[in-house]
């Protein structure tokens, strides 16, 4: 009981103190005692969103309308796609800095199998488009085999495997080109999936959708959801359950890439050309939107909704920048800060919740 | 006389919470105080204090009479405070002396003076009696030779007083033994020592005086000589307890497991051959290194086997071209392993509890189907599990991180209750674990015997070997050295086999 009463008398004198200052001061600390509450339980990302529609509504007047937000929709479907990928990637403690690579790969590909399938049998023109797609897929996805069996079967790490395959794959989709746009597919396919719209909303956003809400119950509602976390939470633990960590690894980089691929046959449809430059920001960008949305470097932690939301920001940062005239130069700058930002604010929101619970 | 060290109504708070409350300590110099305590009653807290890594809230420090500050470690390290905490601070990648003098090496000219070094290291080690050679990478050093080193460097400089948090935690008997000597002689040389463990066989050996502290609150300060084992536990946990161990249940089946002469491709075990049956629990002691986790962990698929037959249910289990054992299929034929090292192989410690206590049965029912996952029964199931194991606070969604050390284990060894085995390995349950908690594990340990599951325990801790065991079985390098059962499961038995001698087999 002795020591119930001394921490009553301890709390009196603060409480008085309390209401004295409860002006500007006082305000204030609560202001602060809330950020700090919000920051702890939803992360930097709504702060940051908010921030970006606030600024550069202000700056433009073109920025907040419906417009505008659904044509950054339109725009970010690619980064969301790749980003997913990415996310399952960093889930199991990894990188994949080979996205950008894949996006290319499966652009190259894609366009020249389909002139080549267009020239052969311009009259089956679905069959054509279904080659094409199909072949563009499928060198993606090598790429993402060759990075699954490194890390998996070779224990390379995942950082050197992808670092390297970014660069094979890039130098196999210049080999192929010679450095020139693909042209020459159907213009049916750029139609369809680059510029159609259906019920009012653009063809690759129902992709996207139809992609997060696969994802969300492979990774929420399935097993082999739960290995990819448990196997960036921690390794060991997961083999000692059981957990195939090998298969689990194979198959989250190979389906990395199956993602980031259809989001290169995708992006090849918007420009109606195939080519080996497009996914060169991919790497920088999928990491920025998945670290952004709280994602861990570590592993083990992420949400696939945070991860959209997330690659949707920097969509709406990057047309902001180009509505406010922002030089494309310093478009990179702002870009690269950002992300270090959101790095530091995890950090710090760490810190907050070790000191809350003491 | 003045006391060394005095602490007068110290108080920490994170974040207005108040995790040590008002708190008063005294150490006498040539005394080894020992705090004692749940773990979350703020002992570590306290030591960080006063070791100079975290400034209390409130309250003053004296030393030697006089008022100081300790703000940093290096106020602390002028004031002859050194503190041994749990996680370690070498650095693997570097030698035993480059570690022993990192911070105060000693230079010529810019240049590190690498034999003088050298010398000085040798003679530190030598001085205390710790037969490491200097020159060799910590990475190579066992954990209880790591302790050593990190002991060591408490005593580059002078001492006064010397922190340490659960020493023996990973130690052996033997090493135990030795680090107890230590302590001993720097009692006689008037260093002040305060002690944190859970081990109630070492307070009594070399504790003056225990300080117990509840919920971060002061409780009582006791001479350790002559408070009795059930007196202390009361304080802790301000319960009564009857017993730690509970009575071993007594009947036995059918034999589960029978290895012969198993010898790993590593060589860390040797022509082990040994039997479990149902209903029984098998102890299996030895020094660290001496075999005894590396013959389970072969048996489950951690390691590769060179020569030998494993049955298990009377089912003969084949090894692949590698030598290993299937870890899958030996979990779907009901043998579990729980290893040591929660953090290290346990545990996904920013993953919920739920998710931690069904992973080893999420391909079963009523976890899923086989591919999809049922979350309403297995929130259900682990809730369950939660309330058996006494989970505080009992929220199954947070983060494991989140937890005391205690319950993190308690959510560790509830994986052996997500599903139904035959054979559970609990390898060291109870490392850094208190009384309180400790008591817990052993009912739990007991009570799936009891429902006929089989239990090999292997513990560095002789008191469970002794108390717990229906049969033990004591390695030395490798080989089994001797079995006992029954009534001849006792200290001069068990510890004869320790070191080679008394050799059975």
């Amino acid at each position: 009981m002795t020591e119930f009463s001394n921490e009553e008398e301890q709390k009196m004198p603060q409480h008085k103190n309390h209401t004295e200052f409860m002006g500007r001061k006082g305000f204030f600390l609560s202001l602060l005692q809330i950020f700090r509450s919000l920051l702890i339980r939803v992360g930097v990302l709504p702060f940051l969103v908010l921030a970006c529609l606030l600024i550069f509504g202000i700056l433009s007047d073109n920025f907040l309308t419906v417009r505008n937000l659904a044509n950054v929709l339109r725009q970010s479907v690619y980064l969301v796609i790749v980003s997913l990928g990415q996310m399952l990637v960093l889930l199991t403690g990894g990188f994949d800095l080979s996205v950008g690579t894949i996006v290319a790969m499966s652009s190259v590909v894609g366009a020249l199998s389909m002139t080549a399938a267009y020239a052969v049998i311009p009259e089956m023109l679905w069959l054509v488009i279904l080659l094409g797609c199909f072949g563009g897929v499928a060198a993606g996805m090598l790429i993402g085999v060759v990075n699954g069996l490194g890390v998996a079967v070779f224990n390379v790490s995942p950082f050197m495997i992808s670092l390297g395959m970014a660069s094979v794959g890039f130098g196999i989709a210049l080999y192929l080109t010679g450095g020139v746009p693909v042209y020459g597919m159907p213009v049916e396919f750029s139609d369809i999936f680059g510029f159609g719209v259906f019920y009012g909303i653009p063809v690759p956003v129902y992709f996207a959708a139809f992609i997060t809400v696969i994802l969300s119950f492979v990774l929420y509602r399935t097993s082999f959801g739960r290995y990819m976390y448990s196997v960036g939470g921690n390794i060991k633990a997961a083999r000692l359950s059981g957990v195939s960590t090998k298969l689990t690894l194979f198959w989250t980089y190979v389906l990395c890439a199956l993602l980031s691929s259809v989001a290169g046959v995708l992006l090849t449809a918007r420009l109606d050309t195939g080519e080996a430059n497009i996914g060169s920001k991919l790497p920088l960008e999928s990491i920025a939107a998945c670290v952004i949305a709280g994602v861990s470097l570590r592993g083990g932690v992420g949400r696939i909704e945070s991860v959209v939301l997330g690659a949707l920001f920097i969509g709406l940062v990057q047309n902001g920048m180009n509505l406010a005239r922002i030089e494309s130069y310093l478009q990179t700058v702002v870009l690269g800060l950002l992300l270090i930002f959101a790095v530091i604010a995890d950090q710090i929101r760490l810190k907050y919740i070790s000191s809350s619970r003491g | 006389m003045v006391a060394l060290l005095q602490l007068k109504k110290i108080r920490k708070e994170y974040s207005g919470v108040a995790v040590v409350r008002d708190i008063n300590l005294e150490l006498e110099s040539g005394e080894a105080h020992v705090l004692f305590g749940e773990n979350g009653a703020g002992k570590s807290v306290l030591i960080s204090m006063i070791a100079g890594a975290s400034r209390p809230s409130r309250g003053e420090i004296y030393f030697k009479g006089k008022r100081v500050n300790i703000w940093s470690v290096q106020d602390a390290r002028r004031l002859g405070i050194s503190a041994v905490f749990q996680e370690f601070s070498l650095i693997p990648q570097m030698t035993v002396e480059e570690n022993l003098f990192l911070g105060a090496e000693i230079t010529a000219a810019g240049l590190l003076r690498k034999s003088l070094l050298h010398a000085m290291a040798a003679e530190l080690l030598a001085s205390l009696d710790f037969d490491i050679s200097p020159s060799r990478r910590v990475d190579t050093l066992t954990r209880a030779e790591q302790q050593m080193v990190e002991i060591a460097k408490a005593f580059r400089s002078d001492l006064s007083i010397l922190i340490l948090d659960e020493p023996t935690a990973s130690l052996t008997q033997h090493e135990t033994q030795r680090l107890l000597l230590l302590i001993e002689k720097l009692k006689k040389q008037g260093v002040g020592i305060i002690y944190i463990t859970h081990r109630l066989a070492e307070i009594r050996q070399i504790g003056t005086r225990i300080t117990v502290l509840r919920d971060g609150h002061y409780i009582d300060t006791v001479p350790a000589k002559t408070t009795d084992e059930k007196q202390l536990i009361k304080l802790m946990t301000g319960r009564s307890v009857e017993k730690i161990f509970p009575a071993l249940p007594r009947e036995i089946f059918e034999t589960l497991l029978a290895v012969n002469s198993l010898t790993t491709k590593d060589g860390s075990v040797k022509e082990a051959s040994l039997h479990v049956r149902r209903g029984e629990i098998v102890g299996l002691a030895g020094l660290i290194g001496s075999g005894k986790s590396e013959f389970a962990q072969a048996c489950f698929g951690m390691r590769a086997w060179l020569k030998g037959s494993l049955v298990f249910k009377e089912k003969k289990i084949k090894f692949n071209s590698a030598g290993y054992v299937r870890i899958a299929s030996m979990l779907r034929a009901g043998f579990l392993y729980l290893p040591s090292d929660r953090r290290e192989e346990g545990l996904m410690m920013m993953r919920s509890v739920r998710e931690n206590m069904s992973l080893a049965a999420l391909k079963k029912k009523p976890f899923s189907n086989g591919v999809l996952l049922n979350k309403r029964a297995e929130v259900k199931k682990t809730k369950e599990l939660a309330k058996k194991i006494r989970l505080s606070p009992p929220n199954i969604e947070s983060a494991v991180e989140l937890f005391s050390g205690g319950n993190q284990q308690k959510v560790m060894l509830a994986r052996c209750l997500s599903q139904k085995y035959d054979l559970i390995v609990f390898d060291e349950p109870t490392v850094g674990v208190d009384v309180g908690t400790r008591i817990v594990i052993y009912e739990f340990i007991c009570e799936l015997c009891k429902q006929g599951s089989a239990i090999i325990l292997i513990s560095s801790d002789l008191p469970e070997i002794l108390n717990l065991c229906h049969r033990a079985y004591v390695f030395y390098r490798g080989r089994i050295q001797s079995e006992h059962s029954g009534v001849a499961i006792n200290e001069t038995n068990i510890l004869s086999s320790f070191f080679g001698k008394g050799a059975l087999a």
